[in-house]
């Protein structure tokens, strides 16, 4: 239970080494050991979908993701989906349809659009809401979630590697 | 004035912070040197404790304590926690312990507390302390509670009825001598919790140089939290200080005083350590508190054109185990029933009923759904009975807008008559009505059956209480540098009250948007508030900042006056700068008149000018306000699955003078949202012992983006004369009939089978076999 392991992960592109608890999940690595508090932890079952994160591009529970899972992989949170801008097209766009009330939710929706966005270009509404069904909101009703969805969809599908993911669009 | 930021749809200066993970919630601050704190829950609904045994957890390493009742100081020994809504009514109202004395009354009462070096640690550690339990007889279905010698919730009480409300208006009684028809229906909302998607978190810091306890917590409510720890613990208020920092999402339960919220600072004095407890989803689901969860009974008395007579009706209200918020959800409940309706005469008995669950509180709507949802259906049965269109029935009863002010002839949880201030319910209806093209829906229905579809198509119209007092507070502060500090004592939880304080701001002070920063929740920032619930903040905050900002507008102009050699009245505000009427150049910023009234070390400042370019202004309303509307949703139910699919979902909604449209339309959403919940998935199931058995996302589904609907919105707009805004609130509306609605249209669409649906949720099963008793029953 007190093992430790020895990860080395690149984390929003930055390599990061460190010595892990085997049991610690990549939620509490990412929010306790690295202080980046912007994933957020809603049920810690995998339902809700809050602390969604990108592994090496891919939308997983980092609730049930174990850090040492992550060792060797490249990680995006919601600190990195920018890259060096203020906000990218997905951010934007969900501030400009007014897509997050709280915003407790609002990183794991992040991630799983991006993951989501970068293979539909031109998604339906549909698409959008059987997309993020497994991302809970209890706020918005998710109707502007699903607005910004469809706003940044040509500009994420046109990035191709969204938030500075590398080899993302296998 | 020329701009006016009130009525923008501005966007939310809240949102870059969240949009780039620098929101700040409770869990996101790290303090050195911090304890984790876990706790020992009740597996049982009743229960003695016999005997508790840390022995084993406190020898695990990284293990710094493990605390029991009777290792708390004394206040929390000495007293349970307080009672925050006593009302002269309640027969009975028990209230916890910060942790359990010797008896625990419901599953998940906190016990005791672990406190290590990580939770991993602490949880660890909680599996080895070891509870003796002498498990008591559990009051756990309602109906059986009611019962004379039933098994009580509390072991020392001789019965379970908290409260026994009896009111009403008219002589109901000669309503029901010879009417045309009488409905006489039951009806039940069953419970369930808020879930917002941040669980509940609290984190203490006690600083023993200046003898302050930080409290940091995601509570809607943060002076309620600050003045009920100072009083319990019998320290001065001013060395309490709690900041609720970003909250994911609240919803009612977080209004609450929670046990947790005093065993942690315990902690921190018992350790000298930070101390940090952050709730899993698990341990939310068996001890935030809930709602709905009444069951009804009513006979609705109607003349044959439609027009209601009277109403007599009974409910019982399962209130848990504890007085967390006193009566004030039944009595919502049963003020709200007469809802938009002119009802003649009224007659409500309702027994408010303890049971060894988690305790009743206002959740979204707050009593008003299951109210609205008793009223509606009636009217929808009364309307199936006469023949006559459920649209068509409604329209015969509305209040007319000519007969505003309405005074219904009932008193609201504020102690003040109901009194409807303004809004047009026919109208409304009729917007709603037309933009659902609910004239061509029987087309639409046959065209659907031909091809083996089941459509059908609901109505409800709502009437909400909001803005209730007693008051809130905004202070107003134009700095030196020009910028504009805003603070108040309202605490959002993501409805962007920095924002709409903002565009108010803006406007009564004649500030530009950007300089102006909102800084809600924090104690030290204003010295009174009372906190976000009853749709409260739009209706008393806004009007506190509107005249704040107009009071400093006033100081301002003086301070211009002097450096501008001009007469005030002769003076305009606008941008944050003062200039001379029709000389637009020749004026001073904000930034240079704050600093001239700061003045120079030393210097002389001129006489009768205010050094400090602020007011904190408290509104208190007269009364509540009452926004108002109708809502239709079209579904579409697959009589094979039992599931139902929300086609189209029409709001008509008037909340008076809208500050911000894209956050009041935000808000409907999310409230149409959380009735989608409640009308469709949301069951919180208990078995026989008062075992909650729905404790995971996986038994207890929330409403996802598919389940949910678009909402297509109309808004009339009748400022209310109770505030200088005319602004009423507009969290809950979106709630309130939406179970109404929903039903309504499912059973519409399954009048082929005949089937009535009385009980709420109704989810594919729940709707299978309603089907299948129709069916045989037909047979």
């Amino acid at each position: 239970m007190n093992q430790t392991w020895d990860v080395t992960v690149s984390v929003n592109g930055a390599p990061v080494q460190a010595t892990v608890p085997v049991r610690q999940s990549l939620a509490d690595f990412l929010r306790h050991t690295l202080e980046l508090t912007g994933t957020h932890v809603g049920c810690e079952h995998g339902v809700c979908g809050a602390c969604t994160v990108l592994l090496d591009g891919r939308s997983v529970r980092s609730c049930l993701t174990l850090a040492v899972q992550a060792n060797g992989h490249s990680i995006t949170t919601i600190e990195g989906l920018a890259g060096d801008a203020e906000l990218g097209p997905l951010q934007q766009a969900f501030m400009d349809q007014h897509a997050l009330q709280c915003g407790f939710c609002t990183p794991g929706m992040l991630a799983t659009l991006t993951e989501f966005l970068r293979e539909h270009p031109a998604p339906t509404e549909h698409e959008v809401r059987l997309a993020i069904s497994g991302n809970l909101c209890r706020c918005t009703g998710y109707e502007n979630i699903v607005r910004a969805a469809l706003q940044a969809a040509p500009a994420l599908y046109a990035s191709g590697t969204q938030g500075g993911v590398p080899g993302a669009s296998e | 004035m020329s701009s006016s930021w009130i009525g923008k749809s501005v966007k939310r200066l809240e949102d870059p912070a969240l949009l780039t993970g620098r929101g700040q919630f409770v869990d996101d601050i790290h303090i050195p040197g911090t304890l984790h704190a876990a706790f020992v829950r009740s597996p049982h609904a009743h229960a003695r404790i016999a005997n508790i045994d840390k022995s084993g957890a406190l020898s695990f390493a990284g293990v710094h304590a493990v605390y029991t009742f009777e290792d708390l100081p004394d206040a929390l020994t000495a007293r349970p926690l307080p009672e925050l809504q006593p009302n002269s009514l309640m027969r009975a109202a028990v209230m916890p312990f910060a942790l359990a004395r010797d008896e625990v009354c419901h599953v998940g009462a906190p016990v005791a507390v672990v406190l290590a070096d990580d939770r991993y640690i602490a949880e660890d550690a909680l599996e080895h302390i070891v509870v003796d339990y002498e498990v008591l007889p559990a009051a756990v279905d309602v109906f059986d509670a009611a019962e004379p010698g039933a098994a009580t919730a509390h072991a020392h009480l001789d019965d379970n009825l908290a409260a026994d409300i009896r009111i009403g208006y008219g002589d109901a009684d000669a309503a029901f001598m010879n009417p045309h028809l009488i409905i006489d229906e039951r009806f039940v909302q069953h419970r369930g919790t808020a879930h917002p998607i941040e669980c509940r978190a609290v984190q203490a810091q006690f600083d023993e140089l200046t003898d302050t306890m930080r409290l940091w917590a995601n509570t809607q409510t943060p002076h309620l939290y600050k003045a009920a720890y100072a009083d319990l613990m019998d320290v001065p208020e001013q060395n309490v200080m709690v900041i609720a920092p970003d909250v994911g999402g609240g919803f009612g339960p977080k209004v609450m005083l929670y046990p947790e919220q005093l065993v942690v600072p315990a902690c921190a004095l018992l350790t000298g350590r930070p101390v940090k407890w952050t709730e899993d989803r698990r341990e939310h689901f068996i001890t935030a508190t809930m709602e709905r969860d009444q069951h009804w009974r009513g006979e609705l008395a109607v003349d044959a054109d439609g027009t209601i007579r009277g109403l007599r009706a009974e409910m019982l209200h399962d209130m848990g185990a504890h007085a967390m918020w006193g009566i004030v959800t039944p009595w919502i409940s049963c003020t709200t029933v007469p809802g938009p309706y002119v009802l003649p005469s009224y007659q409500m008995h309702c027994r408010v009923v303890m049971t060894n669950k988690v305790a009743v509180t206002p959740v979204r709507g707050a009593g008003r759904p299951q109210a609205a949802y008793f009223i509606e259906r009636l009217l929808d049965r009364a309307a199936d009975a006469l023949g006559l269109g459920r649209d068509e029935i409604r329209r015969r009863n509305y209040v007319q807008p000519e007969q505003m002010p309405y005074e219904v002839g009932l008193i609201f949880r504020d102690g003040r008559p109901v009194v409807y201030d303004t809004g047009d319910y026919p109208e409304l209806a009729r917007l709603a009505l037309e933009k659902s093209d609910w004239a061509g829906f029987r087309e639409r229905q046959r065209a659907a059956r031909a091809e083996g579809r089941y459509l059908g198509i609901g109505v409800a119209s709502y009437i909400e209480a909001t803005g209730l007092g007693p008051f809130e507070g905004t202070s107003v502060h134009v700095l030196p540098s020009g910028r504009v500090a805003v603070h108040t004592g309202a605490a959002p939880q993501g409805q962007g009250h920095q924002t709409m304080l903002a565009q108010v701001v803006a406007d009564a002070l004649g500030a530009r948007l950007e300089d102006i920063t909102v800084k809600t929740s924090d104690t030290v920032t204003i010295p009174r508030g009372v906190g976000t619930f009853a749709s409260r903040i739009t209706p008393n905050a806004s009007p506190a900042a509107h005249e704040a900002g107009l009071s400093v507008k006033t100081k301002i102009r003086k301070v211009a006056s002097h450096m501008l050699e001009a007469a005030e009245e002769d003076l305009e505000v606008e941008d944050g700068r003062v200039f001379i009427r029709g000389v637009r150049e020749h004026g001073k910023t904000f930034a240079e008149i704050a600093k001239f009234a700061n003045a120079l070390p030393g210097f002389a400042l001129p006489k009768g000018l205010d050094p400090v370019l602020q007011d904190t202004v408290y509104f208190a309303p007269e009364q509540a306000t009452y926004p108002c509307g109708t809502h239709v949703a079209e579904v579409e139910v697959d009589p094979a699955l039992g599931a139902v699919r929300i086609l189209r979902y029409v709001t008509a909604h008037d909340c008076g003078t809208i500050i911000n449209p894209v956050s009041v339309e935000a808000q409907v959403m999310g409230g149409v949202a959380h009735g989608v919940g409640n009308a469709l998935l949301e069951r919180m199931v208990y078995d026989d012992a008062g075992q909650p058995l729905t404790v995971n996302f996986g038994e207890y589904l929330l409403p996802s983006a598919p389940e949910v609907p678009c909402v297509e919105q109309t808004h009339m707009e009748s400022p209310t004369p109770l505030n200088p805004l005319g602004a009423k609130g507009a969290g809950e509306g979106g709630t309130i009939p939406a179970i109404a609605v929903i039903v309504s249209a499912i059973e519409d669409a399954l009048a082929p089978f005949d089937v009535q649906i009385n009980d709420v949720p109704v989810t594919p099963d729940r709707l299978l076999a309603l089907i299948d008793e129709s069916t045989e029953e037909s047979h």
